[in-house]
């Protein structure tokens, strides 16, 4: 009877403010999605710097990164976490965004290295999904298998 | 070996949650370097303000130039394995200090307020330099007591108006405290909880104290250590941890027990955390040992059996028991 090695594991989201507005129902309802599809979500709260995001990003050793901005600060901010996460040795971690942001300026967002950016009425299942894909392939999702676990 | 970077560090604990093989191999290697940290575990009922009085304490321990780091314990979702992790909202202005190290972690399933790998990761902050290391646990009603299995002082917090003032009292989780905190004293009702706390404390005779400074769950009961029979005094001190009131007590207090615990108690205390982490290991290793070795199909029938009511299941774990010692009896010892 052999054990199933501990290959499968949740992976770990940070989900991040950035910015001075107080609209956090997005990012909450993307944390909960999240948790739901067995992921391990760290929500640090409103009105984060893009420091305070690549630090707790660094310590916590996520898969990826999701921002949630509603305020319209998108173009500087969210490039300038990814600058910083590529300092700290994380440019292979995604970055991902949600909110309010118009459609022209995705592209550039893009360019500046967000992996990608989901607007009012995606469905959760895309995101979800999407993040799948897009981890680093040295992670698996699952259930850590218990010791019970009968495999032969 | 000089001190790790943060992403080092980061990353180790993420392989010893994984049960990495490469990453216990660091592990391993670090242990003879752990032992100089001081770890304070931090535990009480959800919503009580851990998160916030941990935040508060880390602050003004980096003013005394000490460095911190700091682990919070989350629950794991039963049903999808996933998990919230929010604790970081309340440390918000510690994200960016150089000598701190905050790392959030689900408890995947573990009873007792904190994961399987919690003891590791304590060890590796320790390791890695950190002075003081706080462990934050699952908000915890009264069998949430693993923490005594990491930490060397146990802060308690408890706060007014979290229902009735004394069923907030959980006996098991008063019997692991070095020091107890009502947090969030601006409330009404602090007084009364602070009195409550102090009249069961009174009433707990220490000497009669089987204040196991072990969770539940040993195989062996080890002996239960003289807690704070000899020396120590339980303070119960009042704190409004959103505003650093009374934070300052709480740490001279965690200073005093560590003094308290270097000066003879605490020795005693780490062989007993010793030989119940050696035991629940060995625990572990034993279970999965047998699990290997078992039959599948008798395994199965075994259950099946059980389900049928045709066994009870202290005889279906002794019929496995039997087979496993009958196999070991043939073959020599590898
Ligand atoms: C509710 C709301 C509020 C609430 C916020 C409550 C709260 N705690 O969140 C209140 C009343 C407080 C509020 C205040 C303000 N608001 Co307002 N608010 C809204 C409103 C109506 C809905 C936002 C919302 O909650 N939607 C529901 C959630 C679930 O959707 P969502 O956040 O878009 O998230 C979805 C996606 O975007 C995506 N997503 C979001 N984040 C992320 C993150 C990741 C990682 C991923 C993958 C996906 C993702 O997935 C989510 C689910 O589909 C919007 C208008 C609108 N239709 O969007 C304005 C809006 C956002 N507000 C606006 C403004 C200007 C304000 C105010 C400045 C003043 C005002 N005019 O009211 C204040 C500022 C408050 C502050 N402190 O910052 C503007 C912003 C303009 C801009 N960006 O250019 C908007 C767009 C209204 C408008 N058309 O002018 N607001
Ligand atoms: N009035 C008052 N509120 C406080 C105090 N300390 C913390 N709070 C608030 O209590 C709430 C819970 O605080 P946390 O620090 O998250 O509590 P916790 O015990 O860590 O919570 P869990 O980790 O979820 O169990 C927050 O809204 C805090 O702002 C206090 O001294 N007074
Ligand atoms: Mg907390």
């Amino acid at each position: 009877m052999t054990q199933t090695p501990e290959a499968a594991r949740p992976l770990r989201i940070l989900i991040a403010k950035p910015g001075l507005d107080g609209h956090d129902r997005g990012a909450k309802v993307i944390a909960r999605a999240l948790r739901d599809a067995g992921m391990e979500v760290i929500y640090t709260g409103l009105r984060q710097t893009p420091e305070m995001i690549a630090a707790a990003a660094l310590q916590e050793d996520v898969d990826a990164v999701g921002l949630s901005i509603l305020s319209g600060a998108h173009n500087t901010l969210l490039p300038r976490v990814v600058e910083l996460l590529r300092q700290n040795g994380m440019g292979d971690v995604p970055v991902f965004a949600g909110g309010i942001i118009p459609d022209e300026d995705v592209p550039g967002l893009k360019a500046a290295g967000i992996a990608e950016v989901f607007g009012p009425g995606t469905p959760l299942s895309e995101i979800v999904q999407f993040i799948r894909e897009h981890t680093p392939p040295r992670h698996a999702v699952g259930h850590q298998s218990s010791i019970i676990n009968h495999q032969s | 070996m000089s001190r790790p970077s943060k992403r080092e560090l980061a990353r180790l604990i993420t392989g010893i949650e994984n049960g990495d093989p490469n990453a216990l191999r660091t592990l391993r290697e670090w242990y003879g370097r752990a032992g100089r940290a001081h770890i304070v575990g931090v535990t009480g009922a959800p919503g009580s303000g851990k998160s916030t009085l941990v935040a508060a304490l880390t602050r003004l321990a980096r003013s005394r130039g000490q460095t911190v780091a700091i682990v919070s314990v989350d629950p794991s979702s039963p049903f999808t394995g996933g998990a919230i992790l929010g604790d970081r909202i309340r440390m918000r202005e510690l994200f960016e200090d150089e000598g701190v190290f905050i790392r959030s972690m689900a408890n995947r399933g573990a009873l007792g307020g904190i994961a399987r790998s919690t003891a590791d990761i304590a060890v590796a902050l320790d390791a890695a330099g950190y002075d003081l290391v706080f462990i934050e646990t699952v908000g915890a009603g009264q069998a949430e007591v693993e923490v005594a299995r990491v930490a060397e002082t146990i802060v308690v917090v408890e706060a007014p108006g979290l229902g009735d003032d004394i069923q907030a009292i959980k006996a098991g989780i008063l019997e692991i405290a070095d020091i107890l905190v009502v947090n969030k004293a601006d409330r009404e009702g602090a007084e009364r909880t602070m009195s409550a706390l102090q009249a069961a404390l009174d009433l707990s005779t220490p000497s009669a104290g089987t204040a196991g400074h072990h969770g539940p769950g040993a195989l062996r009961r080890v002996e239960a250590p003289a807690a704070n029979a000899a020396g120590w005094r339980i303070p119960v001190l009042k704190t409004i941890a959103t505003e650093g009131t009374g934070v300052e007590a709480v740490l001279d207090a965690i200073a005093r027990h560590r003094q308290y615990l270097d000066q003879g108690a605490g020795a005693q205390r780490r062989a007993q955390r010793l030989e119940y982490e050696v035991t629940i290991r060995l625990r572990d290793l034993l279970l999965k040992r047998a699990m290997q070795q078992i039959e599948p199909a008798r395994y199965r029938a075994l259950i099946e059996a059980c389900i049928a009511r045709e066994l009870h299941p202290q005889d279906a774990a002794q019929a496995l028991l039997n087979a496993l010692s009958r196999e070991a009896d043939r073959t020599p010892v590898e």
